[in-house]
């Protein structure tokens, strides 16, 4: 019956991923999920050996306000750094199972204590190690994502050599813990692993962070797999595979929408250096500027208009203002759509979601396959806060660090509206030398300032 | 017990590379626009967690084991009302604003 219960929770599960392949039938989905989650929690109530339900049922309701409380207050533009925290959550619920499991087998029948199954041993301390490397290196995203800590990336001599050695120690004690079953080497191995996890997200910079999170939503799953497999529990394998693979399939769009791999990703020192030989080639070219004024007067002569979103745009909560802007665009007769960039903003998704705060429909957003081609034919590129997917340079300059990722043709419409808060380059650290073309025109400021002056000179 | 255990890997083996399949096609398929709810869901179910924290705090009385399972039962309930509730919010803001310009139209 247990067996059963848990596998219809499986099922649901599934079926709330398969929503999200449509706005329309994702929250049919989310619905699942929950039902999934709770069929689960119900029927783990239900066995003979959980008797303490005030216990639990407090934890629950303590748990559950916290985590409604925040996930009701939190502001969208600050998803990425949301999603971050709860990974962790996620990563140190793991240990917290995991050491329970060591300290009390008989209630999991996975043996005595001193005497637990070696294969249980062996699962339970994998389980661990990436739980907890999944808490620490989530907690230090989420650092970066708030800007507690500088995104840039920290670089040191030997970086990749020391986390091969810490992660070797790990073994080591693992196979030294599956021998005695020590707490001691327990706790010993929570410590390194969580050290570890530091040290991986330490050098990977911010612009980096898409990938980062996506990926410590795989190792989330994959640390429920293992303590489904040192549990016996299909519901806890099945879930964490799920999700494990949805986080690395994420992390792979995301790799490839900059052209690197997950490994160059993983082992960071990109972007942050100021690139000065590609800066000061541009320092005496001429830059045209323009104010709210212009950019109205351009945009309302237009036929089509391509709006360019990113992380600049999320920096200064400015979706409402360019929705406002779009609309009264639509109004006098111009084709507005949005092309979205796979990397723009901290998350995988990210503009879309803050698009659809601002009540954008989605049809009008577009990612860059549906979208690039028809650059050629569209009028006016308003390119907000996104700097890097635009830069002609990954195509063209071969030494340049982005080349070969894909980007968002812009440069192809007859003109280019940039909204920009200074020249400063992007997060590669690479001048764009669209900024000096004749068609382009820099909108220096911020961006919601800026899109909230367009609207009144559009409807003055 | 103990002949059966290489079994019941084996077994749990099985359903970890299907169930792999299966979250491969599955996540293919989900819309790159609803990525950011995809991360909310998966977060959400990654807690399901929580059933190994309740068989740990089931037992009466109080020792080391229960009381790690309660705090990985407060752990994971933060993460499951969150991450259903945060993506609840996003969900519905891809449904407001349909329903907005059909009613323009």
């Amino acid at each position: 019956m247990v067996a059963i219960l848990y596998l219809i929770s499986a099922l649901l599960f599934i079926f709330a991923l398969r929503g999200l392949s449509h706005p329309e039938s994702s929250r049919m989905g989310n619905i699942f999920g929950i039902i999934g989650m709770i069929i689960a929690v119900f029927t783990t109530l239900m066995f003979k050996s959980v008797l303490s339900y005030y216990e639990i049922g407090a934890a629950i309701l303590i748990g559950g306000a916290i985590g409604s409380f925040i996930a009701l207050r939190i502001e969208m533009t600050a998803l990425p750094q949301l999603v971050a925290a709860f990974h962790s959550l996620v990563g140190l619920a793991a240990v917290f199972v995991a050491a329970a499991a060591f300290y009390d087998p008989v209630a999991f029948s996975i043996g005595k204590v001193g005497s637990i199954k070696t294969a249980s041993l062996v699962e339970m301390s994998i389980g661990t190690f990436i739980g907890a490397i999944t808490f620490s290196g989530s907690v230090l995203a989420f650092g970066k994502l708030q800007g507690t800590i500088s995104g840039k990336p920290i670089v040191f001599k030997f970086q990749h050599l020391i986390n091969a050695l810490i992660f070797l120690l790990i073994i080591f004690l693992i196979v030294l813990f599956v021998i005695n079953q020590s707490p001691t080497i327990f706790w010993t191995i929570v410590i390194v692993s969580i050290l570890l996890g530091f040290l991986v997200v330490i050098p990977i910079g911010g612009a980096d962070m898409p990938v980062v999170v996506s990926m410590l939503n795989s190792y989330s799953g994959w640390a429920a797999c293992g303590i489904g497999f040192t549990l016996s529990n299909n519901l806890l394998i099945i879930t964490g595979a799920l999700v494990g693979a949805s986080g690395a399939i994420l992390s792979y769009i995301m790799s490839k929408g900059m052209n690197r791999s997950i490994i160059n990703v993983v082992l960071g020192g990109f972007g942050g250096e100021q690139d000065t030989s590609a800066s000061k080639d541009n320092s005496d070219k001429i830059v045209k500027q323009g104010n709210a004024e212009d950019a109205a007067y351009i945009m309302k002569n237009a036929d089509s208009v391509i709006i360019v979103p990113g992380y600049g745009m999320a920096v200064a909560q400015a979706q409402h203002a360019l929705r406002e802007m779009g609309d009264i665009l639509k109004k006098e007769g111009i084709e507005v759509r949005y092309a979205i960039h796979p990397v723009a903003g901290r998350m995988p998704g990210h503009m879309n979601v803050l698009l659809a705060e601002a009540n954008v429909p989605y049809e009008e957003v577009l990612e860059l396959d549906e979208i690039n081609h028809d650059f050629p034919m569209t009028e006016v590129s308003f390119v907000i806060g996104a700097n890097d997917v635009t830069n002609p340079a990954a195509k063209t300059d071969e030494s340049s660090p982005i080349f070969g990722m894909p980007i968002l043709d812009v440069e192809k419409s007859q003109s280019v509206l940039f909204v920009k808060r200074s020249m400063a380059t992007g997060y590669s650290g690479v001048d764009n030398e669209l900024f000096y073309r004749d068609n382009t025109t820099m909108l220096f400021g911020d961006a919601k300032k800026m899109c909230e002056d367009i609207v009144k000179s559009l409807s003055a | 017990m103990e002949a059966h255990s290489s079994e019941v890997f084996v077994i749990g083996l099985t359903v970890f590379f299907l169930a792999c399949i299966i979250g491969y096609y599955v996540v293919w398929s989900v819309t790159p626009a609803l990525h950011s709810p995809l991360m909310g869901v998966t977060n959400a179910i990654s807690s399901v967690i929580i059933v190994g924290a309740i068989l740990a705090a089931g037992p009466q009385g109080f020792d080391t084991s229960k009381i790690f399972g309660l705090i990985g039962v407060v752990l994971a309930s933060v993460n499951i009302f969150g991450g259903f509730l945060v993506t609840y919010r996003m969900l519905s803001m891809f449904k407001k604003k349909t329903k907005k310009t059909k009613e323009k139209e």
